[in-house]
């Protein structure tokens, strides 16, 4: 088919936009990774993976991320599940609703919500000690727990969305067809309700790791004394150090790994990234 | 003759809608019975009772002598084919087969054995690594019955399995099922709402209406014998027509038609000098009788001619431009029929049924 | 393509064109009479903007950052986008040398008169590379320790930052002074140890130990000021690294909290007006250097800030609650053993990079 104007017309901003935006300040800085003081070189990289708290950094990121994006995954599929197939259509869009009203508010300010309810002083334990619960408050900010759990609330949205599209085409018949053969609860959601709904755990699963892994203000302020992040060493690179070659080398490394981790999660579990758009 | 299933005064309402309503029957063993209604009139949520998805209001339900009240659909002896089938399309034809006795933890080669046998035993043999968007609509409905044979429920219930298939596919479908059935010995329960398909393939057929049961009994019983207005106007086709009686011995009765003609015929229960609505089945009248004697009689001018083989009417009007359908055997007697012409009509007296008409306007 | 379609993207494009255009157009206009400000909370109070704009028309676009964050920005714009900057003294020359993002401070167009000579003398020196200075002094505080005083005796050491005493109890921001504060506590001169890199390294090394050793003792790095100031006011934190300011802030909500310059001496800060390579509107940046560095327009800054500026002759206009905050925490003796920040080498901020992430990576 020949290439009308028209299609020119549109196609020209988003190749300016991929070029201009996405491109070529990448391109800036894959240079800028390979640059020493004086001269080109690999000791960036090299940096990384000789100096243990740089790749440690990253290992506890990516696990953390990894355990961030399966609990999202297992609190989300009930819930999309009860959204779709369970609560009555008026109820449905107030949940949906709810589910997206966290987001009105900038994440700064989500997570100020959080300490404000968590710390020490705050509201839960003021509701502790006046039920009697405590009689000491306790800290429940500025551990990893605590900072996990602000990471899948955050993620929380970003998970239910593709798994809500899914299950929607999901015929009811097919989950009480498995019920008439006599499969169990769990069965069912084995055999029927994950399969079917596969697609959108897998793209739901990548877009909240790769958000994890990429969020920079939660593990900092809700994460307490150890919880490095290694977006907060490339900010420390680049801002902090004045070592725009060592943060570019970093950076490049966090997409180059964070894509093999994704390569390696869908090769283990037998998924090709074309699948995602049926 | 034992029964397998035993349904007594069952009732559902959704909020305060009836659904289903004082329904009652058994089922024998090895039966093939039927379920036939107008779209929405409860069939489907009669079913689902059956099979454990909907809870019953009130009544009770026995399967081999057992209550089913309060047991969940996976531990009833009973199977369902779906409406739209539901066939798992993650899984293969044999990994679909296989997952009712995999659920059973039935070892592996013996899933082996008994996929492959009752996929003989509906003739798709091989189709195993099929999947199932791979079936046609008649093979996918086959595979559905396999599904849930392939667990020897003592009772396998369908839901307008035929639904989704074209007329043609339909009609060859029925036999099969019919056959099918009668190899299995299994009990079915099907329903439909396509009058055929319960005539031909069912021992007895329950007509449901408006979430009640308005008669049961053979095919042969409900064509010539319907019990109510609507089993006679719902079961095969009718001409119709309004009246008064006016003379009753019994059964017998002679009714003066609105537009004046006098005719005799059976009356269903009814007293006295009710008015009546008589209906007459288009194969019941005799076109230009030679022996007339005890037959009702009339005149009716043809207005057309509507042949379709061994279903072929004609289409007449009374002289009050009542219109009606007479049956028109293709046997060469009648070929010099034409429109427009007059022709005498008979009909005895056994075949027309009038029903009361209840204060409906 | 049927011609329909041809017309509509034409008009479309054409539309795109003159709304760029329009655009353009507008915001160069709205630059001709705009000073893009680049700098620290609460250093451009609105009574002063809304006054500059009034005296002069000029209008106040002000964004605030950080030391770091400033420094990161004009780098990656090689000194544009902005016509003044306010980093802290310490950091502009190496900075300058290496990343060339300033210009040379015109000191003929500054209303000197205005400003304490000896900290303009001071800055001007501290910031001048190849024969030319780059930095005008606008307000100076230090770094020590916020305190409170009911539950903490005796902390008047950076060494409380360490103090097993205070156990859980304890704050600082996982950055230089922290490091610096301790390094003198621990005997170390880390100001005189600028030139020497080896030197300033093994102090590194023993104040990480020391810091990863008593890191069960913290509570949390603070990261944000109003964060800390909260935590202290809840009396979660009782002994924390802080700013004057900060502590002043508590101090007048509550009199057990208070600024206590440790007795190694309080590391003494200046902020600067600085103005990028690439600033495009040179006029208005002198114009508001001189203008806010009128006595009665610092004060309004210094009363609501609780922050000391470089103006001369302020104090008839500042507030006297201030004034006794700042008598209190700053006899002579105090102010005389404030270490001020020389200018920092870029090579040691690279170490000191290294040695935070450590810390903060440390279980
Ligand atoms: N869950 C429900 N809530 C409310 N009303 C329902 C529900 N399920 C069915 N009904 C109503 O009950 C009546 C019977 O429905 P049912 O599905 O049993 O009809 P059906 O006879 O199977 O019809 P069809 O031949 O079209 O499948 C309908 O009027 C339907 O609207
Ligand atoms: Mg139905």
């Amino acid at each position: 088919m020949k290439r009308s104007g028209m299609f020119w017309i549109f196609i020209t901003p988003v190749l300016l936009w991929l070029v201009l935006l996405i491109f070529l300040p990448h391109l800036d800085l894959l240079l800028l990774s390979f640059r020493g003081d004086a001269s080109w070189t690999l000791d960036n990289y090299r940096n990384f993976f000789t100096e243990p708290i740089y790749w440690l950094t990253f290992v506890r990121t990516a696990l953390y991320s990894i355990i961030t994006t399966l609990l999202t995954l297992i609190l989300a599929l009930p819930v999309a599940l009860y959204v779709t197939k369970i609560a009555k259509p008026g109820l449905r869009g107030f949940l949906m609703v709810l589910l997206m009203l966290p987001f009105w508010v900038s994440e700064l300010v989500r997570i100020y919500g959080w300490m404000i309810l968590l710390r020490e002083s705050g509201v839960l334990n003021y509701f502790l000690q006046s039920l009697g619960l405590t009689n000491q408050p306790v800290e429940m900010l500025y551990n990893d727990a605590t900072m996990i759990m602000g990471l899948v609330y955050t993620s929380m949205l970003f998970m239910v969305i593709p798994l809500v599209s899914v299950m929607d085409s999901l015929d009811n018949s097919l989950i009480e067809a498995a019920c008439d053969l006599g499969a169990s609860k769990i069965c069912i959601w084995r055999t029927i309700i994950i399969p079917h709904c596969k697609p959108g755990i897998v793209s739901g699963s990548i877009v909240v790791f790769m958000l994890v892994l990429g969020n920079y203000l939660t593990p900092n302020l809700m994460g307490g004394k150890n919880s490095l992040w290694f977006t907060e060493q490339i900010y420390n690179q680049f801002i902090a150090s004045f070592n725009w070659n060592q943060g570019a080398a970093f950076g490049f490394l966090l997409l180059v790994l964070s894509s093999a981790i994704i390569w390696l999660g869908l090769k283990l579990t037998g998924q090709r990234l074309g699948e995602l758009s049926s | 003759m034992e029964a397998d299933l035993i349904v007594t005064c069952l009732n559902k309402e959704f909020g305060s809608f009836r659904a289903v309503e004082e329904v009652s029957f058994s089922v024998a063993k090895g039966e093939f019975f039927s379920i036939l209604g107008p779209s929405g009139c409860g069939k489907t949520t009669l079913l689902r009772m059956i099979a454990g998805f909907e809870e019953p209001s009130s009544g009770d339900l026995l399967i081999g002598g057992r209550s089913m009240r309060g047991i969940t659909p996976d531990k009833r002896p009973v199977n369902l084919v779906f409406q739209h089938l539901a066939l798992f399309p993650m899984m293969n034809v044999a990994e679909n087969i296989a997952f009712g006795l995999k659920r059973r933890r039935v070892a592996a080669a013996e899933i082996r054995r008994r996929t492959d046998e009752v996929l003989e035993r509906v003739e798709l043999p091989g189709f195993g690594d099929k999947r199932i968007h791979q079936l046609s609509g008649g093979q996918k409905q086959r595979v559905a019955i396999a599904r849930c044979l392939v667990l020897d429920p003592s009772v396998l219930l369908l839901d307008e399995p035929l639904g989704a298939l074209d007329l043609k596919l339909r009609q060859q479908m029925k036999v099969e099922l019919k056959k099918l059935q009668a190899k299995v010995g299994t009990t079915f329960i099907y329903i439909t709402h396509d009058q055929s398909e319960a005539l031909v393939m069912s021992d007895r057929v329950a007509v449901m209406n408006r979430g009640r049961f308005e008669q049961i009994g053979s095919p042969q019983q409900l064509y010539n014998d319907p019990t109510t207005p609507f089993v006679a106007g719902f079961v095969g086709d009718s001409n119709l027509w309004t009246g008064v009686v006016v003379e009753k011995d019994g059964e017998a009765v002679k009714v003066l038609t609105d537009e004046g003609f006098v005719f005799h015929c059976r009356q269903r229960g009814g007293s006295g000098r009710s008015r009546v609505t008589l209906f007459l089945r288009p194969e019941a009248m005799i076109i230009e009788p030679i022996d007339r004697a005890g037959l009702n009689i009339f005149q009716v001018t043809v207005k057309s001619i509507l042949f379709d083989g061994a279903n072929s009417r004609l289409l007449t009007a009374t002289a009050a431009g009542h219109e009606l359908l007479v049956a028109l055997p293709q046997n060469r007697a009648f070929d010099h029929i034409a429109p427009a012409t007059e022709i005498t009509l008979g009909w005895h007296p056994k075949t027309g049924i009038a029903f009361e008409l209840l204060d409906q306007p | 393509m049927p011609l329909t379609l041809t017309l509509l993207g034409d008009f479309v494009m054409k539309k795109v064109v003159l709304f760029a255009v329009f655009l353009m157009l507008c915001s160069s206009a709205a630059m001709a009479d705009t000073l893009q400000l680049l700098t620290w909370k609460g250093y451009a109070p609105k009574e002063l903007v809304d006054k500059f704009e009034k005296e002069t028309g000029i209008k106040v676009e002000a964004t605030f950052s950080n030391n770091e964050e400033m420094i990161a920005k004009l780098r990656a714009t090689r000194g544009a986008g902005f016509d003044l900057v306010q980093p802290s003294q310490d950091r502009i020359s190496s900075v300058q040398k290496e990343f060339k993002i300033y210009q040379p401070i015109d000191y003929k167009k500054i209303d000197v008169g205005q400003i304490v000579p000896s900290m303009l003398e001071a800055v001007k020196k501290n910031t001048l590379v190849e024969g030319k200075s780059y930095a005008v002094p606008f307000c100076w505080g230090t770094s020590g320790l916020v305190v409170n005083g009911a539950q903490v005796k005796g902390a008047t050491s950076w060494k409380a930052l360490i103090d097993p005493q205070y156990k859980g109890r304890i704050s600082y921001r996982l950055k230089r002074p922290a490091l610096i504060g301790l390094g003198f506590a621990l005997g170390f001169d880390p100001f005189a140890l600028y030139a020497d890199e080896k030197g300033y390294a093994a102090m590194l090394a023993k104040i990480e130990e020391e810091l990863i050793k008593a890191k069960p003792l913290v509570k949390n790095y603070w990261a944000n000021g109003d964060q800390l100031l909260e935590s202290v006011r809840a009396g979660e934190v009782t002994v924390a690294e802080a700013w004057d300011n900060g502590a002043w802030k508590l101090h007048d909500g509550n009199k057990d909290i208070d600024f206590v310059a440790p007795v190694e001496g309080a590391l003494g800060w200046i902020d600067t007006f600085a103005i990028p390579a690439k600033a495009k509107n040179l006029d208005a940046a002198y114009k508001w250097i001189n203008f806010i560095m009128k006595p009665e327009n610092s004060a309004v800054f210094t009363n609501a800030e609780k922050t000391a500026t470089a103006a001369k002759g302020a104090g008839k206009f500042i507030d006297p609650a201030f004034q006794a905050n700042f008598d209190r925490s700053y006899p002579q003796t105090v102010i005389d053993k404030i270490k001020w920040y020389p200018p920092v080498p870029a090579k040691l901020e690279a170490l000191e990079g290294k040695v935070l992430d450590k810390i903060k990576a440390a279980n």
